[in-house]
């Protein structure tokens, strides 16, 4: 289990403020931080890691403490051994896809361990090759195996599947999902996708500026719990044309574009550039400019 | 006709060993540099620098002074350590480390500052101390730097003429290497003398060149770059 109550200040885009966080985890929880960038989520994995010292507060882990500044307890990261798989994966460019894993053994770990990974990730035929000869998923699944490497209990995961195709990124997720089961990893995940958020995690905490603001099941954070009984989109109008009575305006709503009807009223106050939100109630778009 | 081989040999000791002491304190001293955030960072990196734009002769007289027995640098080196530095071969070595300083640092300390932060904080979270990450993380990924900084270093060493002159005089086997002999030779009239020296150090320092950009080359089609 995994307690932790820490304060960090930190400079953002609109100035300074201040990381605020106070947390319990679960063992074999995986949990998400999920937010806007610049919110404070990676802060708070780096923290947990060891890579940054939070300016006040206590972090412990299974009954150990790892930082805490009344008692001037700092464990080093190299004593914490968390399984940190880094945004940019952080591969490195000199070892093979096995060296790689090798280099992440503890002390006197059994290679055993090594082959195993390489099998389960499917890394047989790439492990031989350096990390500039693989593709952007291999890679991934290199980071990830690498972190599972070290034997860890804890696994923290820095927005793993932002740079992967949609497909690549769905066959991931059910690795990564199964893996943490199996080797019964609490696990703390940054990320901003919300489908990726309700397929791996059984509990969300929505970060604002530093503070966790909401918490809860991916279902109470994004769906059922606030749902007024119509869809809504956020999308940008790309042109407006007169048809007849009506007009048809043509909208980029994620990478879709879709063409929708709106009055003479409605079409008033838009033009192409504008931010919208489309929404649909028994099947009648309305268009609001926000 | 038979020619004088050992101002050649004595330029390539020279440069060797400047090398090798430039290696030991540059490569630490540059990826210390590229971490800090010190204060005086940026005067650190003038000094690092000047020999770059500096006249030879002006680093050569103020080495000289400082050599001096006379002085309190030379009188505590003659002191402590029993070297003589100045018209030494020793003295020699001190001051093409200061001199071929930048050559090594420069590309060292960009191949470090190049590197992903994400690298060594990875082989932290790993388990590995500063010290393993450096030696098995940081300083293979920076090949084609070093390659580059020792060579150059290397090279510059072999190519200084100003600072030598200085501090070394001019003795035959202690401080008359290759490219004081050249014009010493060509003082008295014996082209032909000086035509050998001037050919084999144009030869050697081609060579060496040529292999660091083939070398390189080769690093970075291996590493995926272009």
């Amino acid at each position: 289990m995994i307690e932790l109550y820490f304060k960090k200040k930190l400079l953002g885009a609109q100035g300074e403020f201040s990381l605020e966080v106070k947390l319990r985890i679960e063992q074999g929880e995986f949990v998400t931080l999920f937010g806007e960038s610049g919110a404070g989520k990676t802060t708070l994995l780096r923290c947990l890691s060891g890579l940054t010292e939070p300016d006040a507060g206590s972090i412990c882990i299974n009954g150990e403490t790892w930082f805490d500044s009344t008692k001037q307890t700092r464990l080093p990261v190299q004593q914490r051994r968390v399984g940190y798989m880094f945004q940019d994966y952080a591969l490195f460019p000199n070892m093979s896809v096995r060296g790689n894993l090798e280099f992440a053994l503890r002390k006197g770990a059994s290679r055993q361990r090594v082959s195993e990974l390489i099998e389960i990730m499917a890394l047989g035929e790439l492990q031989h090759r350096k990390p500039a000869e693989l593709s952007g998923g291999q890679q991934q699944r290199v980071a990830l195996a690498r972190a599972l490497a070290a034997e860890s209990k804890l696994l923290l995961l820095d927005e793993p599947f932002s740079a992967l195709d949609q497909e690549t990124k769905v066959r991931l997720q059910d690795e990564v999902l199964r893996l943490q089961r199996h080797f019964g990893l609490t696990t703390v995940m940054v990320s901003h996708d919300v489908s990726e958020v309700y397929r791996l995690s059984k509990r969300v905490l929505i970060i604002e500026q530093g503070r966790i603001v909401r918490e809860g099941s991916p279902a109470e954070m994004f769906g059922v719990g606030q749902a007024s009984g119509k869809f809504s989109f956020a999308g940008e109008i790309l042109a407006i044309e007169a048809a007849d009575v009506v007009f048809a305006v043509t909208l980029l709503v994620g990478n879709q574009i879709v063409r929708v009807i709106a009055t003479a009223d409605e079409a008033q106050h838009l033009k192409p550039g504008d931010r919208v939100m489309l929404m649909s109630k028994a099947f009648n778009p309305v268009l609001v400019a926000c | 006709m038979s020619y004088d081989w050992q101002p050649l040999l004595l330029t390539f000791k020279l440069a060797g060993i400047t090398t090798l002491i430039l290696c030991v304190i540059g490569i630490p001293f540059a990826w210390w540099l590229s971490q800090t955030r010190i204060r005086i960072k940026p005067v650190l990196e003038t000094l690092v620098s000047m020999p770059l734009v500096l006249p030879p002769s002006v680093l050569g007289f103020y080495l000289l002074l400082a050599f001096s027995p006379t002085h309190w640098f030379g009188g505590w080196v003659e002191h402590i350590a029993g070297l003589k530095l100045a018209f030494s071969f020793q003295g020699l070595v001190l001051g093409s480390v200061i001199f071929s300083f930048p050559f090594l640092v420069h590309p060292v300390q960009s191949g470090f500052q190049n590197l992903a932060p994400s690298l060594s904080e990875a082989a932290y979270t790993l388990g590995k101390s500063r010290w393993q990450t450096f030696l098995h993380v940081l300083l293979p990924n920076i090949k084609p730097q070093l390659l580059a900084g020792v060579v150059l270093a290397f090279a510059h060493t072999i190519g200084e003429f100003g600072v030598v002159l200085m501090i070394g005089g001019n003795m035959p086997g202690q401080t008359r290497v290759a490219s004081i002999a050249i014009y010493d030779e060509v003082e008295a009239l014996n082209y032909d003398a000086a035509n050998f020296y001037a050919l084999v150090l144009f030869g050697v320092c081609f060579t060496i060149l040529l292999s660091v950009y083939l070398l390189n080359k080769k690093f970075l089609t291996r590493l995926g770059g272009t």
